[in-house]
């Protein structure tokens, strides 16, 4: 209830004019260290997150925990690149990733479909908050047959409240909620680590019996990552890693931070996040040690709350992570719109009027009931898969974006063939692996390298790029304009 | 920026060579705590990048910064 008045005052908040795009979408792009750590914070460690890090790794060991390299090799990467995306995003008046693209190649295709796989990641996204949502919903309405009714409805207000808020408030609502959201998940996340492990014996119990519990499971899980998982772990990292800040949600806190050296010092201390992101991981491994019996692994941590935390702490756990959905697909929805009514929208008007901020607006709300009617109807397992799937997809437009900003060598249609391969075979690879982030590339000689989708996907998208762009030099085919300078990026 | 100043963007890969080469830590002693050196390790390294990231800042920044 709180939150939701905190929602719409968030609105009144450094007053502005909120029909102007910079305020609604970026919060007039002036927030400073404080405020962006709490709302990167809020987008990068969502309700999701919570519950899936520590299921994977309950079910199948020490490749679950690739999320702790990644979380932390992604931070160096953004001190540079990204710092470096803020300033010309800054110089320029960017509000989207596409955006940029624009005004690098000259090239309209290009950005409607970096736009549009933005977009198109988004939803499952948002749709798996959702999940994280009626996971927790769950425990408190059990499992009968009105069960599943009631939290349907639940989540449909706990939706329309987020559409509401962020409809009026824009960035401004994630912001301040992510203020609470976060103590909250804080406040959890040390409690879990500093009561349970010592009631289950300690670390080294811990480690024990979970050992022995992942080789019962079926395919069997491992507490050591065994060599032919290492190429995947790894790549899983990576390709993580490069993809993690092309996402809109991760676009749009970017954007609304007051300065570059805002984006550096947070890449300094959102770690801060990470360590709680291991140690969650290895609540899963708690989970399997207290012998917490759960068919789906999307319900150790919530069952494992339930076994240790008095009922009176249990309920602000639970709401830890109902908000912690909530504000990652707030600002979810902001920067998915904001894509679909500055990149792609407007290229279907002659003479590209100014963005209107109620079609950015309208648009969210729009995102948002898509989303619900995505997590209402589809089977969960299609939405996990997904999403999975989604950042195979999102990886493709690293060509365009993340490596744009420093050089140019690549032809636009070059790099829009590019995409098209990385997705197609994206699709493909998932598929074959039965839509398993993981593919087995065959090596011939009976030899399999086990990695990452998108790294693989991408890397044939690269190949293909680089080829054509020497192909149409060769044929002086001619690429757009490039609007950007040099002193934009300084 | 000055050269001098571009030379300490390298530090920031240490953490990549560090964390991406699996082969390095996929083990389990020596075991402190109760963790096995797999988990620490990692741990360990999340603290130590954004140390990295620290010095880095620092050594960088720009007089005229915001």
């Amino acid at each position: 209830m709180a939150v939701t008045i905190m929602g719409f005052c968030a609105s009144r908040w450094r007053s502005a004019n909120l029909s102007k795009l910079d305020e609604w979408a970026l919060g007039g792009r002036g927030f400073g260290t404080i405020v962006s750590w709490f709302l990167l914070g809020g987008d990068l460690y969502t309700a999701y997150t919570f519950i899936a890090v520590p299921a994977l790794v309950f079910g199948a060991g020490a490749i679950g925990f690739f999320a702790v390299p990644y979380t932390t090799i992604a931070y160096p990467f953004v001190f540079v690149v990204m710092a470096r995306f803020w300033t010309v995003a800054k110089n320029r008046n960017y509000v989207t990733i596409a955006d940029f693209v624009r005004d690098r190649f000259g090239d309209r295709s290009l950005e409607i479909v970096t736009a549009l796989t933005g977009f198109a990641a988004a939803m499952p996204y948002i749709a798996l908050q959702l999940l994280g949502m009626q996971v927790i919903f769950a425990q408190y309405l059990g499992f009968g047959p009105h069960a599943a009714a009631a939290e349907n409805v639940a989540l449909i207000i706990a939706f329309a409240i987020l559409a509401a808020y962020t409809y009026t408030s824009g960035l401004r609502a994630p912001a301040m909620i992510a203020f609470v959201k976060d103590t909250l998940l804080y406040v959890t996340i040390v409690a879990a680590i500093v009561i349970i492990p010592q009631r289950l014996g300690g670390w080294g119990h811990i480690f024990a019996v979970a050992g022995s519990a992942l080789a019962t499971h079926k395919p069997a899980g491992t507490l050591i990552l065994p060599p032919n998982l290492y190429f995947a772990y790894a790549s899983l990292a990576f390709g993580s890693a490069m993809s993690l800040f092309i996402y809109p949600h991760s676009i749009t806190s970017l954007l609304s931070a007051k300065s570059k050296l805002v984006i550096q010092r947070n890449s300094a201390l959102l770690p801060l996040y990470s360590i709680l992101l291991a140690l969650l991981a290895l609540l899963g491994y708690c989970a399997l040690a207290a012998h917490i019996a759960a068919k789906d692994p999307n319900y150790a941590i919530p069952l494992l709350f339930k076994a240790f935390f008095p009922d009176w702490f249990l309920g602000f756990a639970y709401a830890a992570i109902v908000i912690g959905a909530l504000v990652p697909a707030a600002i979810m929805a902001i920067g998915a719109a904001n894509l679909f009514a500055s990149n792609v929208f407007q290229e279907f008007h002659k003479d590209r009027p100014r963005v209107q901020t109620r079609y950015a607006k309208v648009l969210c709300l729009a995102v948002c009931g898509a989303a619900l009617l995505v997590e209402l109807f589809v089977p969960v397992k299609y939405a996990i898969y997904f999403q999975l799937l989604g950042g195979s997809l999102m990886l493709q437009t690293f060509p365009a974006t993340a490596l744009a900003l420093y050089t140019r060598w690549f032809h636009p249609k070059a790099l829009l063939a590019g995409w098209a391969l990385g997705i197609a075979a994206s699709v493909a690879m998932a598929k074959a692996a039965d839509f398993k982030a993981v593919f087995s590339l065959p090596l011939g000689g009976g030899h399999v390298l086990v990695g990452y989708i998108a790294l693989y996907a991408v890397l044939l998208n690269l190949a293909l790029a680089a080829g054509l762009t020497l192909v149409f030099n060769a044929a002086k085919v001619k690429p757009g304009a490039d609007l950007t300078v040099a002193a934009d990026y300084a | 920026m000055k050269r001098r100043a571009r030379v300490w963007y390298w530090l920031l890969v240490v953490p990549f060579i560090a964390t991406l080469y699996p082969p390095f830590y996929a083990r389990v002693k020596p075991v402190v705590a109760g963790f096995p050196f797999f988990y620490w390790y990692q741990l360990v390294w999340v603290v130590l990048a954004a140390l990295i990231v620290c010095v880095v800042l620092v050594a960088t920044k720009d007089r005229t910064d915001v």
